[in-house]
């Protein structure tokens, strides 16, 4: 057995295993200590990948090299710290009655299935097993969104169904298209040409132009739709506002990240076979219309997981642009940006997740003195929204700052509106912050059970991040660069 | 390229992938539910049929299983869940109002003529006997998309789903004989899982709207102001939802 098989099997046989008694006591520590055992794997594995170069599974089923690596242990490290916060967080919604034994046996199994479903799509070599693992993340998710069973949250579960669904339908076509091109071209056996290592082995720029522009098409709008880039954002806010606050972290913090990871492949074999920047252009145009709409519509939430959720759309959009440009730089910002993020973001929304539960509610106006009932979340909160913020020394601002030097290089003018657009997202967020942190607590607001451990883990590593990049994970993403974007960035 | 060229089993695959491109249609305009889901599994049968064609012109065997999966599925199983579904929610006999009805047809011609002239500029490369038909596929999956777009009723928001899964399969069939095995099963499953999916969120659509009318949403949109604050201090909010 592998690192790989570990990794991979640890949260398949959790998730089945929780499936019959993740409602005991019990399942929340199970949940937790699938986790470790996911998270050792993957770091191994990614040592492992480091010393001796990418890994090929045999029957070349998966392939592991330096883009899709350090993916697999974030996601295993963020699956692991949110289940830490996710034990006390469900047993107190249990007690408050909003969450049945069963369901939160549903809950348990889904989680970890989940976490499969995304190591799964990251890992695989295979473009059509990429896309059913997607596929298979909504579905283990969509029942979690609607947990509570409100109408809010079956609204919200319906939209999130169905917009994935299409979206993702297209990317299915699209998969369909690349296999077509694949197999004119470069025949071989059958069934092999799906393959990465083949298509981008020896399929480099083989493939027909006009088949590949189409298939991007259909692939960006698809696994777009995940992403959640303006206009097929609408299920975002709302899966995110709904859902448990743990489902709530990994989806802004892992599934996104995903979906992207997805996107970017394909624009490695589109780029290769175009010659032009075709691929490049869409996406900087769609990550730009994210984040310019997803700024705006920061000011006018009402609902604080909202308000964070559009800060995810924001910030993908960022990031897309950022692979959009291409370039080194771009690149290992665009990176770094995407790890950043989601450690902040999830930090964020499981520190939201204690706020609401502290409050009762997830109204803005109705969260009042974080900080005179219980410090750590107040301070918990505002520093997690100054790092996403992107203020120095933190790390979200260095990716900020990476990005922008790259637009500033290649597209000078386009950092007007991006400069504007980080303004615009500043004062969105800071304009709810203040009121809830600081202020007068209402009459009879008590502090809550809360385990700020994985909060202060992940802040205390972007800020690390920002401070200063460990040497062996800026080798790490300067190797993920060159293999995106063809060049070094240093 | 004349019809009668083509061989019989040629003939037989543009036959039967054009009726399957029709029930697209008789669907869009379709209002009763189970005709409705009648005509799908119809299509169902006719993809599945074109399948089992196209494997014995290509000589493509795992081509079988691809049409065995598609009946299974699209035959059998998700049209017996719906109706199953259709009369424990005892609404069997509902139909639903089509805005539009002239206006979505003429919507669906612009649509297939619009899949001719994307699989134009594919179609050329491909030597498969049955090229022709990439387009229907891509027509079947497009028409699928409108009946999503255009419908309010959740069972024909699924039908339309399940519509244009079919239409990406029919397409991999066409364009490829197949998508490899391994990705077919996946796929497959996934739709397994999704019928059942859906089948449970009906249930949960019942219980809190009261009908499958996913018109009626109206909770969650940025339209909309949140209620007005009470104003004492220490009432208790009006939508308490944390």
């Amino acid at each position: 057995m592998t690192l790989l098989d570990v990794t991979l099997l640890t949260p398949l046989l959790g998730g089945l295993l929780l499936a019959f008694v993740g409602h005991r006591p019990l399942g929340g520590w199970i949940n937790v200590a699938t986790g470790v055992v996911t998270f050792c794997a993957s770091l191994a594995m990614a040592l492992e990948v480091f010393a001796h170069g990418p890994l090929l599974s045999s029957g070349r089923m998966f392939y592991i090299d330096a883009f899709n690596v350090y993916l697999v242990a974030l996601t295993a490290f963020v699956g692991l710290t949110t289940s830490i916060f996710s034990r006390p967080y469900m047993r107190h919604e249990v007690e408050r009655g909003r969450v049945t034994e069963r369901r939160l046996r549903l809950y348990h199994s889904m989680y970890q299935c989940f976490l499969f479903s995304m190591l799964l799509a990251l890992s695989t070599n295979n473009l059509g097993i990429l896309w059913v693992a997607m596929e298979a993340a909504t579905l283990t998710t969509v029942l979690l969104v609607s947990l509570y069973r409100t109408p809010e949250s079956i609204e919200a579960a319906w939209k999130y169904f169905i917009l994935c669904g299409v979206g993702i339908a297209q990317a299915l076509f699209g998969t369909v298209l690349i296999y077509f091109a694949a197999e004119n071209k470069l025949g071989g056996e059958r069934g092999d040409t799906l393959l990465w290592t083949v298509l981008h082995g020896t399929g480099t720029g083989n493939l027909d132009p006009a088949v590949i522009t189409l298939a991007f098409v259909f692939l960006l709008v698809g696994y777009g739709t995940k992403v959640g880039l303006v206009p097929l954002h609408n299920w975002l806010p709302d899966a995110h506002s709904e859902g448990p606050t743990p489902m709530s972290a990994v989806l802004s913090g892992l599934l996104l990240n995903v979906a992207l990871y997805a996107l970017v492949r394909i624009k490695m074999l589109v780029d290769a076979s175009l010659h032009t920047n075709l691929a490049g252009n869409l996406m900087m145009g769609f990550g730009m219309l994210s984040f310019t709409v997803a700024g705006l519509f920061l000011h006018r939430q009402h609902d604080v997981k909202r308000m964070f959720s559009y800060s995810s759309i924001e910030h993908m959009g960022l990031i897309t642009f950022g692979f959009g440009i291409g370039g080194p730089l771009a690149t290992f910002a665009a990176l770094l940006h995407m790890t950043v993020h989601s450690l902040t973001k999830s930090a964020i929304f499981i520190t939201v997740g204690h706020a609401c539960q502290l409050a009762g509610t997830q109204r803005i106006d109705q969260i009042r003195g974080l900080i005179r009932t219980q410090a750590p979340i107040g301070w918990g909160l505002l520093l997690g929204t100054v790092a996403i913020a992107g203020f120095p020394p933190f790390g979200v601002f260095i990716s900020e700052f990476l990005l922008l030097m790259a637009t500033m290089k290649s597209w000078p003018w386009l950092t007007i509106p991006l400069l504007v657009g980080f303004g615009v997202a500043f004062a969105g967020l800071f304009r709810h912050l203040q009121r809830m942190v600081f202020g007068e607590p209402p009459p009879g607001q008590k502090p809550v059970k809360a385990n700020m451990l994985p909060v202060v883990v992940h802040l205390v590593l972007v800020l690390w991040l920002g401070l200063a990049i460990p040497s062996f994970l800026s080798h790490w993403f300067e190797q993920a660069t060159l293999l995106i974007s063809g060049a070094s960035p240093l | 390229m004349a019809i009668a060229a083509l061989g019989l089993y040629s003939q037989a695959i543009i036959l039967f992938a054009a009726l399957a491109l029709f029930t697209s249609f008789i669907m869009l305009a379709q209002t009763r539910m189970m005709p409705l889901i009648f005509t799908f599994a119809w299509q169902g049968l006719l993809l599945a049929l074109v399948s089992v064609l196209v494997a014995i012109v290509s000589k493509h065997p795992e081509l079988y299983v691809s049409a065995a999966l598609t009946f299974t599925l699209k035959v059998v199983l998700i049209p017996w869940l719906l109706y199953r579904l259709s009369v424990k929610l005892n609404m069997q006999y509902d139909a639903e109002a089509i805005l539009h009805p002239t206006l979505m047809l003429l919507g669906g011609v612009a649509l297939v003529i619009f899949s001719y002239y994307v699989a134009q500029s594919i179609v050329h490369l491909s030597g498969l006997a049955t090229r022709n038909t990439i387009a229907v596929s891509i027509a079947i999956e497009l028409l699928g998309m409108l009946l999503m777009c255009a419908r309010k009723s959740a069972v024909a928001q699924v039908i339309g789903f399940m519509s244009m899964e079919s239409g990406i399969f029919f397409a991999a069939v066409v364009a490829t004989y197949g998508m490899p095995l391994i990705v077919e099963l996946g796929v497959a499953f996934d739709i397994l899982v999704a019928s059942i999916l859906f089948g449970v969120f009906f249930f949960h659509l019942r219980d809190s709207f009261g009908s499958l009318d996913v018109g009626r949403f109206n909770r969650l949109s940025e339209a909309n102001e949140p209620m007005p604050l009470p104003e004492a201090a220490g009432a208790p909010p009006p939508e308490a939802r944390s």
